[in-house]
């Protein structure tokens, strides 16, 4: 039997304000454990929240972004449940009256557009964080991170496979950062998700029973959560067996999700209107306010590279999908170096260094790039050298050219150095002056790679294949 | 002589210190309060020390009317560095790292405070009987309750254990302790005193307001603790305004609505007599009474019980022995220990409430109960609406008994049933003050109130004021014994 995945996500992303939610408590990450608290975000008694307006103004951009509808009347409520990082013992979230609703965002799979629905997008509060101190056989809570805000998206079970449901995570994260909303820094939490999966014989109209594992902090994770739950889902109903409606927690390392909590065992957390606020009122002008400073969006940033660039769509979609490699593109090519040698580095040596060296950005300022760039175009060095001198750059930010000197990576380009070398090369090698002279433009690279070997690759190599000709009167 | 407008005359003219204004209470909660039981915490350190300060002040001539003098503030209004308990075991050695925003005010007046004073724990009751320390007494009949929550607040302003005090109103809180123990009591517009600092019973019902000897000081606390705070999201943004411009105002011309469903069945008859009188009053002093119509009475209770342990049971969560307060000795896990210190740390009557709340907010029963209530909400609203387009002020009577006995009203729906008059205000959000209007036959004092359309405490205040002029009902004073 061939089985369909249907795959629904919720995506957690903290956004990108200075202070917290309902206080003025900083959300910096890293600091001490409970530095960055007050009476109102570790729930004392008697204190009162007010909301961060900056947060409402993060969710309408989300929801602008991903092509929602404003709720002019919204609403927080509180979702009770108990837990030692939760002081208040309640989650102010929102509950039927959430800041935006009813949106989408297509996403690309293989060559074809998919559309996945956003049901809603809402605004809440982060809970603290519990340290098992093993020595001391404790748990300790640090409420540092209580209180810092989130929106939620929540989509459509709309997703028909993991590459899809992968897609759509990195789209919803490349527009976040392009929109500061977030900084998705998935190391530090700020964006985890939920995935909702069940399986169906292909043809059949009814979801299958489905499963959610929660709080998975990382896309690959989540990639192979969906891969693993399909097939743990597939074998159970080809075993004869059924899937049971669950909540069901990844663990990474095994590649296998396990149990936490079934349907019965679910809470209800009785929510309710949050009495301590007001309505969350949205007016037209605000929403319009908001919509007039959206930055441009990812999709619309690849179409400009394609048309304005000339880049190929590959390289577009590639160099867009992360904000901060876009624009340190953009400021390369700024500065004037030519689009397509700048994508080329930034796909290739610079992500594979990147990868190498687990770092998140480029620890060089742009104009080093667009320098090294430039000594290449210019013919100082060669495309080899230029990879050694990003390589270096990585190491140290220093001057393109220095680095070149200091490598002995700058070609030669003296003629008259050059001469001799290259008419020993002929000298010695008769058979190849034979098969160039016969036409086989095959015996070139051979001398080519010859006179680079005999300079230690500082010759430049369009200068050798012209002075053969010459010597060779061909 | 014990009222703030007299004190503050005396500390003006300097023929009275601060300070030594101070140690008289200070000796006489001393002498008095081992009776009465309205004091958790005396702070007479801080209090001396305040009075100090107050005096100085007062020197340099930047005193206002209630600087160097003594306050009681009830014990579910934080106060930093001084134990706050809602007269729980559950926050017995709670102190509060900061001052709740009406403290905070009455601070920057120059205001003494003497000490905590007693209440319902959590202020969830009628009778200050389910405090976790004491029972308050009414200082009129020791073998009397003061009414409650806020019993402590009433019964101390009373037996003048305090000039004035602070207390709570969440279905009554305020306007029935004062009936009982023959205050002024004033519940003010939801959302024109702060509640950032209040201890939080019902969110959306609860609101700070005073307990003073006369309807001037009335005005004189509220001109100290009314305004916009940005602390508190529900606070309203209005205008200033000068309470005690509304004292002595003529009563010509003003309208009283008199709501019969508030003097049907169960009204004990000194208190029907005493609202009648009331009518006569306001007549002769030129006001147009008539009867008026609050067809929804009857499902303010309900509502209101099913509202405020909605938000109570929600409230509550909190205190869960990790973070501050209670924390049960024996335990084993997380589960054990939010059972073990909830079980021991919350008394009966709360226990009760966060069940019945926890059980309307309960998936499936949401709309049958919770939903229901705020439907019934916004019709005694409405209702309330109407009448406010023909009338000025609405008179009825606060309590339907006066203070009854200790243990009397075991059974809680009786007990509940005691809140009939005023737990529609707050449902409403409206400001109702209740005033001192006699004693009945065994010589308990009778309380009659008077509600207005939101933020109209002046029309309140204007015509608090003509009565208690015209009756002087306000002068009764119990007699209580200082034992040395």
């Amino acid at each position: 039997m061939t089985f369909e995945t249907v795959i629904g996500l919720e995506i957690h992303a903290e956004l990108a304000t200075k202070s917290k939610i309902y206080c003025s408590c900083s959300t910096a990450f890293g600091a001490d454990v409970n530095t960055q608290t007050c009476p109102i975000c570790t729930g004392m008694p008697g204190v009162l929240p007010v909301l961060n307006k900056k947060v409402v103004d993060y969710a309408i951009t989300a929801g602008l972004a991903m092509n929602c509808e404003i709720t002019e009347y919204g609403k927080q409520d509180r979702k009770n449940y108990f837990y030692p990082d939760l002081p208040k013992a309640y989650q102010t979230s929102q509950y039927d009256l959430p800041i935006c609703k009813n949106g989408y965002l297509d996403v690309e799979v293989d060559g074809a557009i998919k559309r996945i629905g956003i049901t809603r997008i809402h605004i809440e509060e982060d809970a603290g964080k519990l340290i098992h101190d093993g020595l001391r056989g404790a748990s300790l809570v640090d409420y540092n991170r209580c209180g810092v805000p989130l929106i939620e998206i929540v989509t459509e079970p709309d997703m028909r496979s993991p590459e899809e449901a992968r897609a759509f995570l990195e789209k919803v994260k490349s527009i976040l950062e392009y929109t500061g909303v977030s900084d998705c820094k998935m190391q530090e939490g700020s964006l985890r998700c939920d995935v909702n999966l069940s399986v169906r014989p292909l043809g059949q109209k009814e979801f299958g029973t489905r499963t959610e594992m929660k709080n998975i902090n990382s896309f690959s994770a989540a990639y192979r959560a969906m891969v693993g739950e399909r097939q743990r889902q597939i074998e159970l109903i080809e075993d004869g067996g059924e899937v049971v409606q669950a909540t069901r927690r990844w663990d990474d390392a095994k590649g296998e999700s396990f149990e936490m909590r079934s349907k019965e065992e679910a809470h209800d957390y009785r929510y309710f209107p949050e009495p301590d606020l007001v309505p969350i009122v949205v007016d037209r002008e605000w929403v319009e306010r908001i919509r007039a400073s959206l930055p441009e969006l990812p999709d619309e940033r690849k179409r400009r590279y394609i048309a304005e660039l000339g880049l190929p769509e590959y390289d577009a979609k590639l160099l867009t999908a992360s904000k901060s490699i876009s624009d340190y593109f953009e400021k390369t090519v700024g500065l004037g170096a030519p689009a397509k040698a700048v994508s080329n580095l930034l796909m290739g040596d610079i992500s594979r260094i990147l990868h190498e060296r687990e770092m998140e950005s480029i620890p060089f300022e742009p104009v080093f790039l667009a320098k090294a760039i430039s000594l290449y175009t210019e013919q100082i060095v060669s495309s080899g050298a230029l990879k050694k001198i990003i390589e270096a750059l990585f190491d140290e930010e220093k001057e393109p050219e220095e680095i070149a000197k200091e490598k002995g990576l700058i070609q030669v380009s003296d003629e008259s150095a050059l001469i001799p070398i290259i008419q020993k090369i002929l000298n010695d090698n008769p058979k190849a002056v034979e098969e160039l002279k016969s036409g086989k433009e095959k015996a070139m690279g051979f001398f080519v790679g010859q006179a680079m070997r005999a300079s230690k690759g500082s010759a430049n190599p369009q200068l050798v294949n012209k002075l053969v000709k010459e010597l060779l009167k061909i | 002589m014990s009222t703030i407008h007299e004190y503050a005359e005396l500390l003006k003219q300097r023929k009275l210190s601060s300070v030594e204004l101070t140690k008289q209470y200070l000796a006489r909660i001393e002498k008095a309060d081992a009776q009465i039981g309205s004091y958790i915490t005396v702070c007479s350190d801080d209090a001396l020390a305040a009075a100090g300060k107050a005096d100085e002040r007062i020197a340099k001539g930047e005193a206002t009317l209630l600087t160097g003098i003594p306050v009681g503030i009830k014990d579910n209004i934080c106060t930093e560095g001084i134990t706050t308990t809602c007269a729980s075991k559950m926050l017995y050695n709670f102190v509060p790292p900061y001052d709740a925003t009406v403290t905070k005010r009455l601070k920057n007046e120059g205001a003494v405070i003497l000490g905590k004073l007693n209440m319902d724990e959590f202020a969830m009751g009628s009778s200050t009987e389910s405090s976790y320390f004491k029972k308050t007494k009414n200082p009129y009949d020791l073998t009397r309750v003061p009414g409650g929550s806020s019993g402590g607040s009433a019964a101390s302003v009373s037996a003048d254990l305090a000039p004035y005090a602070l207390g709570s109103d969440t279905g009554g809180s305020i306007r029935q302790p004062a009936a009982f123990c023959g205050n002024v009591g004033l519940k003010p517009t939801y959302g024109l005193v702060s509640r950032f600092g209040l201890i939080a019973f019902a969110s959306s019902l609860d609101q700070i307001g005073s307990f003073t000897k006369d309807v001037t000081d009335c005005a004189i606390v509220l001109n100290a603790i009314a305004g916009y705070d940005k602390m508190d999201s529900t606070s309203v943004d209005a205008d200033k305004t000068d309470y005690t411009k509304a004292l002595g105002l003529p009563l010509k011309g003003m309208k009283v609505g008199v709501p019969k469903q508030y003097l049907e069945s169960g009204i004990q008859t000194e208190i029907r007599e005493a609202v009648e009188n009331a009518i006569k009053v306001y007549e002769m002093l030129g006001a147009e009474c008539e009867e008026c119509s609050l067809p929804l009475s009857k499902f303010a209770l309900p509502a209101y019980y099913l509202i405020s342990s909605a938000e109570a049971s929600s409230n509550l969560a909190r205190f869960d022995g990790i973070k501050y307060g209670y924390r049960a000795e024996e335990y084993h896990g997380l589960t054990d220990l939010y059972e073990i210190t909830r079980s021991e740390g919350f008394g009966e009557e709360v226990k009760r409430r966060i069940m019945l709340g926890t059980y309307a907010l309960s998936s499936g029963y949401y709309d049958a109960y919770y939903k229901k209530a705020q439907q019934v909400r916004g019709l005694i609203k409405r209702d309330f609406a109407a009448c406010f387009e023909k009338y000025d002020v609405l008179l009825t009577p606060t309590t339907p008994t006066t203070a009854y006995k200790f243990g009397e009203k075991s059974d809680p729906v009786a007990m509940y049933m005691g809140d009939i008059c005023t737990v529609a205000v707050n449902i409403a959000g409206l400001p109702a003050i209740s005033i001192p209007a006699g004693l009945d036959k065994k010589g308990m004092p009778i309380g009659i109130q008077l509600i207005a359309n939101s933020f109209d405490e002046r029309k309140l205040l204007t015509a608090a004021y003509a009565y208690e002029r015209e009756t002087g009902y306000e002068k009764l004073r119990p007699t209580v014994k200082e034992v040395e």
